[in-house]
């Protein structure tokens, strides 16, 4: 099934269902699917051809929903950035995937759209949504758009569909060792396999109500999306989890049956008084990004009587790839569990025979979850994605260290390179030393502690050997040219970095 | 509009708090005062945890679950009259 069928076929199905509920609007898949192809009708004319890439750098909206559907519906595939990308950022992702457009807010464009198409060539239509400086602009050159100018001057016909399930439906850009971002190819057929194999194991049903308060940017809140309208549910899309009683207020009067998380807001979750809310409705909670601490396994069961949890691990790269089924959960509170239906996993040693029991070694996965590699980085992509015994097979080897016990079930050990997993994102150190490095004298080194509940902190150890530094002012820097999440946490200053014979810097020294 | 001292006294202490502590500026709070702090990107949902431990703190109050919302935490403005309300 191509992706953009899952809301065209419950649009077909369901078509005076609400199928999102954001702030206090609602939009039926009905409604969602006329906004869909009036934006693919729109890039189509403005000259997306088959296999384009769209880039949408957009907060949790219903112009982010409604842009992703429209990107496939054209033929495109699209290109999610954290709303909190840096310029530096989305320039180097436009660059690197030669996006012909860009679906933005208005008030994340910054320096304009001159700036934009200066620093990206390929783009040759922007689409600014919501208000901001942008949409007021009068737009001398043309290919400046407002979403809701194109909601309101173009069909809802529905477009003929051009591409097959071989076809990319998305690039999700991930760091990687090198420091620089990596695009991971899904086709449509990937991103079908896994949401069926999800569904299969949360038991969904057309009767869940689904909120999604992670970021659509970050795989886990899109799959929200994704799945909840293939099953025909409804999606209560939330900016973000800053106001816990606002979100607990919604899960009450929406009836929300699923609630995914991660091990940050649910320690929030466990602070609160949760008496004070009827949660009678919710069925289940998921955790991934971090593996939670089992103190917090059981106080969240003692606070959710009644409520699944599903304790599950995965990379971009498969997807997901492991679940907890919930009655082992009292059982092996520490694991991720098993291979997620359908799909395949073992732990390799390092003279590269299946390991045992008990012992340590990388986790590979096989599966039709398995992504297509990075966008163009053969390098990588070869690194990662190795090839199986059957022609055209292709196995993901993580890079993340296991263990498994004596009855199969999965333990995650730590990672094989140095990438900091930090609240469920990938931190490339390198990227991080690379903004640091920036500042005048400094040297620095950035490393992961560990942290109970955001399995890893990102600490940086700092020389500064040029003009004097304040903490305050390396966060400020960082934060100018970092996403939220990769920002340290903690900053050391130190007189000098220990380093190894050949003078590269020793990490293992400093922690 | 006028206000008292106390009031400007906890506006100014919000704003600096907010500039150094979570946008690390040492050239102060370049925001206008009802500006809002989810929009513009100003405190994330970490940044709001530090807040309430700063509002507890500074101005010996407690935040309940319930409070912690955005008429009462949006911008400094909200925060401020927040604050009187439940210094009152």
């Amino acid at each position: 099934m191509l992706v953009q069928e899952f809301l065209a076929n419950s649009a077909r199905r369901l078509p005076d269902k609400t199928a999102l509920v954001c702030g206090d609007r609602r939009w039926t898949y009905a409604d969602l699917d006329a906004m869909a192809n009036r934006l693919a009708n729109a890039l189509t004319n403005l000259g997306l051809d088959r296999g384009d890439r769209v880039v949408i750098q957009l907060h949790n909206t219903v112009e982010a929903v409604v842009s992703i559907f429209a990107t496939l519906k054209a033929g495109g595939v699209f290109v999610p950035i954290n709303p909190t990308a840096k310029h530096d950022k989305l320039k180097y992702i436009l660059n690197n995937c030669r996006a012909t457009a860009l679906v933005v807010d208005a008030g994340l464009m910054g320096s304009g759209q001159d700036a934009l198409r200066e620093a990206a060539p390929s783009l040759k239509t922007i689409v600014a949504c919501g208000r901001g400086p942008a949409s007021t602009s009068s737009s001398g050159t043309g290919s400046l758009f407002t979403f809701d100018g194109i909601q309101a001057g173009f069909s809802e016909a529905p477009r003929p569909t051009v591409n097959i399930d071989l076809d990319l439906a998305c690039l999700i850009y991930t760091s990687g060792s090198t420091g620089e971002a990596k695009g991971v190819m899904s086709d449509h057929g990937n991103v079908d396999f896994a949401t069926s194999s999800i569904i299969s194991y949360l038991e969904n049903v057309e009767d869940d109500v689904v909120i999604n308060v992670l970021p659509l940017a970050f795989d886990y809140g899109l799959y929200q999306l994704l799945m909840t309208f293939k099953f025909g549910g409804t999606l209560v899309l939330e900016r973000s989890f800053m106001y816990p009683a606002q979100i607990l207020d919604r899960l009450q009067a929406e009836r929300v049956t699923g609630f995914p998380g991660v091990p940050t807001l649910f320690s929030v979750l466990l602070q609160m008084d949760l008496g004070a809310f009827d949660l009678s409705s919710l069925r289940y909670l998921t955790n991934t990004a971090a593996t939670l601490p089992p103190s917090h396994i059981s106080q969240l069961r003692e606070k959710f009587p009644g409520v699944t949890l599903y304790s599950m691990y995965g990379l971009t790269e498969t997807k997901r790839t492991l679940y907890l089924p919930p009655a082992q959960l009292d059982r092996r509170p520490g694991s991720v569990g098993i291979a997620i239906p359908g799909t395949e996993v073992w732990i390799e040693a390092e003279d590269g025979r299946r390991a045992e029991p008990g012992e340590t070694g990388e986790l590979v996965v096989r599966g039709r979850h398995v992504m297509r590699g990075y966008w163009e980085a053969p390098e990588a992509t070869s690194q990662r994605f190795r090839p199986g015994p059957i022609p055209g097979e292709r196995f993901c080897y993580t890079g993340d260290l296991f263990r498994m016990d004596a009855e199969g079930f999965l333990y995650f050990v730590g990672r094989k390179d140095d990438i900091i997993k930090s609240r469920g994102e990938k931190v490339a150190p390198k990227e991080v030393e690379n903004v640091l490095h920036m500042l005048p004298g400094v040297s620095a080194a950035v490393v992961g502690v560990p942290d109970p509940v955001m399995g890893h902190a990102v600490k940086a150890f700092i020389v500064a050997g040029g003009p004097p530094l304040t903490e305050a002012q390396v966060l400020a820097h960082c934060r100018a040219h970092l996403e939220d999440f990769m920002v340290p946490r903690f900053i050391e200053f130190r007189d000098a970095l220990p380093t190894t014979e050949s003078g590269k810097v020793q990490k293992r020294g400093l922690v | 509009m006028t206000m008292s001292n106390g009031l400007n006294d906890c506006s100014t202490q919000i704003r600096d708090y907010v500039a150094r502590n979570l946008l690390f500026s040492d050239k102060g709070f370049l925001y206008g005062d009802d500006a809002s702090f989810l929009e513009e990107g100003i405190i994330d949902s970490m940044g709001i945890i530090e807040l309430v431990s700063f509002v507890e703190s500074q101005f010996g109050i407690s935040v309940a679950d319930r409070e912690l919302i955005p008429d009462n935490f949006d911008s400094v403005n909200k925060l401020n009259a927040y604050i009187q309300s439940k210094l009152s």
